[in-house]
């Protein structure tokens, strides 16, 4: 199956995606400039991380007026499946395509380390290949991780499941000293409503290797293959209901 | 005219930034300030000669691009 890889001046992360995706998965990946408007016949897109348009204004504000953007709207509305990673996550949240917002992390530090996060929902297609309560060991790299929305949002997020990861103890307990950067709810990542779409900050794609201390990050980028092998393709209906693992 | 916007964190969003500023100036023997809410602020030049049209305008832009509604809020002066 093929991944585009969408390419904003200031993405840093969209060649660690591609060699995850091509040297380790095995899998076809083409790396779509922001300006472009075609997404080539990609089956997933991946929004990568760095630091789209300089982060000017706020994270990943500007990245919504790329021409590109106008298409990974469409193939998300289509029902394909969207992994926006980190600056990414930023992104499909300055584009409306998920709810909430970011914040600079409360202790006002960049955190670059190897954090916990518990799998809450597993079907998504960027979560298909894991178990329900699943704790993975990633990486994560920002300063603005911190996300925040409205009570009422939260409640709908909680109601709707769409809170697909948080941070955790490495024993998967939810405890505030391992909440990296004081995001709500500890949520470490979203879907939206019709599930396709999912951002979260942690970076599977830094986590694929032992060599770089966690494979734990390829169940995300297998959980999609698996959607699209289960047919969860551009095109195929909203809310399409998937089997979790 | 020229529209001044501020853009702030709405009272309802923690500002760490705006509160590590308070704790420097409460280092700096300022006990009298109690808080900091800090932002941005951006000045727009627009080709209009009408206050409410240019107020109107600042808004619009405002709320499209200059602050996230999510967790800000903005006020505008024109002159």
């Amino acid at each position: 199956m093929k991944f585009a890889v969408i390419v904003f001046p200031g993405s840093n992360c969209d060649h660690d995606a591609y060699h995850a995706i091509t040297a380790v998965l095995g899998h076809s990946a083409e790396l779509i400039w922001h300006k472009d408007t075609d997404l080539k016949g990609a089956h997933a897109v991946i929004l990568p991380g760095g630091f789209a348009h300089g982060d000017y204004l706020r994270t990943g504000a500007m990245a919504r007026f790329s021409p590109i953007m106008r298409s990974v709207a469409a193939f998300a509305d289509a029902g394909g499946p969207v992994l926006g990673i980190c600056n990414g996550f930023q992104v499909l949240l300055e584009a409306g395509l998920l709810p909430g917002a970011m914040l600079r992390n409360r202790d006002l530090k960049f955190h670059c380390e190897h954090v916990h996060v518990r799998v809450e929902q597993t079907d998504t297609p960027s979560t298909l290949a894991c178990h329900r309560g699943q704790v993975l060991r990633l990486p994560i790299a920002h300063g603005e991780g911190n996300y925040f929305a409205d009570a009422d949002v939260i409640a709908r997020l909680e109601t709707n499941r769409q809170i697909v990861f948080r941070y955790t103890d490495a024993a998967g307990n939810v405890d505030d000293a391992a909440n990296p950067n004081g995001s709500v709810a500890a949520i470490a990542g979203i879907c939206n409503e019709a599930r396709n779409v999912v951002g979260l900050m942690p970076h599977p794609e830094r986590a694929c290797e032992l060599i770089l201390g966690s494979c734990d990050g390829l169940l995300i980028l297998q959980s999609i293959v698996q959607a699209c092998r289960q047919g969860h393709l551009a095109g195929g209906s909203k809310g399409h209901a998937l089997q979790p693992a | 005219m020229r529209a001044r916007v501020f853009v702030t964190l709405k009272p309802s969003v923690f500002d760490p930034q705006g509160r590590t500023i308070a704790d420097a100036l409460h280092s700096l023997g300022y006990g009298t300030v109690e808080d900091v809410r800090q932002g941005k602020y951006f000045e727009l030049d627009l080709k209009t000669t009408e206050a409410a049209q240019a107020k109107a305008l600042a808004a619009e832009v405002a709320d499209k691009l200059l602050a996230n509604p999510v967790i800000e809020s903005y006020r505008i002066e024109v002159d």
